[in-house]
């Protein structure tokens, strides 16, 4: 019964790229999805991507772009203020968030804000709200909160999607194969800690890998071989 | 004596070889290399970022911020480097072009910056600059209308060419050389660029048009291509 489920929907969806202002469908039956816009009777794109129709909604896919922030989103920043009732964080998006003292998973006295977190530091936070004028972020949830150690990459924010894979089986992927503790961030920050300097490069080499090859499908059972084969090298260097 | 034969040899209604490169700057959101022959341009997207200075910022949507400059080698005669009276002028219009295809109501308060910068100038750099433009802000995952081409139609004594090098801007006998930048959309056909330096009757002008129209519509089949291409490798 599942497998019949999805062979439809494999027939449904189909992807192409397109360019802005390129006619994607004409017709009155499809409905105008992210980055697409209706004019007339036809279905505009307005943005380079890739094209996506399931079903009747039409959207695209962009492949490249900065990073927009939305709320319950996890990123990483880099705390480049503290002000007199908490921090202002750069995350790596047109807008900068802000950290407020009240969001912080203990008590913080004021005079303390430098000592609990201080300019320069790297943070893990999840967005809370995003207004018209700058992002909140907060830290309350276990897990979330200042880095002390570790290393940071930088990756397309539009890629993270495959980073993490479906419903986090790349991510468990890496974290299995390099035993490191790995954040990502929506943003296109991944924080990697490992318990040597050497599994670290490893797992940053592997996601700098499916970065490469993103759009291969069933990427997962590739980057499993892509392990094994790349693994060996890695423990020589180790020797 | 009329203006018959080019002086490389092209037709009249062909364009220079054009070369198309992208992502050719790494730190950059997008960008790109477009050439006519020997004029080249270089445009990087920077963006959408928090615009400073803060009175700058529009509350309703994001703004286009174009920079354009020639390298001091550019040229035969070397350019002083820095700001100059073309160069402002020239970003100018290459702003108010591009900002009627992209669509930056999505990001209130912020600004998309494009740098053009010619390495190297045979005539018609300010249309190669658009067109490098326009690639490097799709590139860049801008959202756009549409996109843009554009092109340089001369009339020399009585004949029309497209896409004029120096010699023929330097054109002189006859009645001598009138050189036409034109930009259009790709989809709704407008105008986005008219600059004329020199004198046409109201009739040949529309001609003009007409082939600059034809022209821009056949580099932008060539642009689309060139960025699909770069799409179908990841």
């Amino acid at each position: 019964m599942t497998e019949e489920i999805r062979e439809e929907v494999r027939e449904e969806k189909s992807r192409e790229l397109v360019v802005p202002g390129e006619v994607i469908v004409s017709g009155e039956d499809f409905l105008p999805g992210d980055w697409t816009k209706r004019e007339g009777k036809d279905i505009i794109a307005s943005r380079f991507g890739l094209a996506e129709k399931s079903g009747r909604l039409v959207k695209i896919i962009p492949l490249s772009g900065i990073y927009m922030p939305r709320s319950g989103n996890i990123v990483i920043g880099n705390v480049t203020d503290v002000t007199f009732n908490g921090w202002l964080i750069d995350i790596n998006a047109p807008y900068s968030g802000f950290l407020p003292l009240a969001e912080t998973p203990r008590f913080v006295s004021k005079e303390d804000l430098q000592e609990f977190i201080g300019i320069g530091d790297i943070v893990v936070a999840k967005v809370d709200s995003v207004k018209s004028k700058g992002v909140d972020l907060t830290i309350k949830i276990r897990g979330l909160g200042k880095k002390e150690d570790g290393m940071i990459i930088k990756v397309n924010p539009s890629k993270v999607p495959r980073i993490i894979g479906r419903e986090g089986s790349m991510i468990n992927l890496i974290k299995q194969e390099t035993g490191c503790d790995i954040v990502v961030g929506q943003n296109g920050l991944v924080w990697i800690k490992g318990n040597t300097v050497l599994e670290e490069l490893f797992a940053k080499e592997s996601i700098i890998e499916i970065t490469k090859r993103s759009f291969i499908s069933g990427l997962t059972e590739k980057m499993e071989r892509w392990f094994k084969e790349n693994k060996n090298k890695s423990m020589e260097k180790e020797e | 004596m009329s203006y018959t034969k080019r002086f490389d040899g092209r037709k009249n209604d062909e364009t220079r070889k054009i070369k198309i490169e992208l992502d050719i700057i790494p730190n950059a959101d997008g960008s790109a290399l477009f050439a006519f022959g020997d004029t080249i341009a270089m445009a990087a997207v920077y963006g959408p970022k928090q615009l400073h200075p803060q009175h700058m910022q529009n509350p309703k949507k994001g703004l286009l911020r174009v920079k354009y400059d020639m390298m001091s080698f550019s040229v035969t005669e070397r350019k002083r480097p820095g700001p100059n009276r073309r160069g402002t002028e020239i970003s100018k219009v290459t702003e108010w072009a591009l900002s009627e295809v992209v669509e930056l109501d999505a990001f209130p308060n912020t600004v998309v910056d494009v740098h053009i910068m010619i390495p190297q100038a045979n005539a018609s750099t300010r249309v190669a600059g658009i067109n490098a433009a326009c690639l490097a802000l799709a590139r860049a995952g801008v959202p756009m209308k549409e996109m843009c081409s554009a092109v340089s139609i001369g009339k020399l004594d009585k004949t029309l060419v497209v896409d004029v090098i120096k010699e023929e801007e330097d054109y002189e006998e006859g009645e001598g050389a009138t050189d036409i930048a034109l930009a259009f959309s790709s989809r709704s056909k407008k105008i986005l660029l008219l600059q004329l330096d020199g004198q046409i009757s109201a009739d040949e002008l529309k001609e003009a048009i007409q082939l600059g129209s034809k022209t821009c519509d056949k580099i932008n089949e060539q642009l689309k291509d060139a960025i699909k291409a770069l799409g179908k490798e990841e």
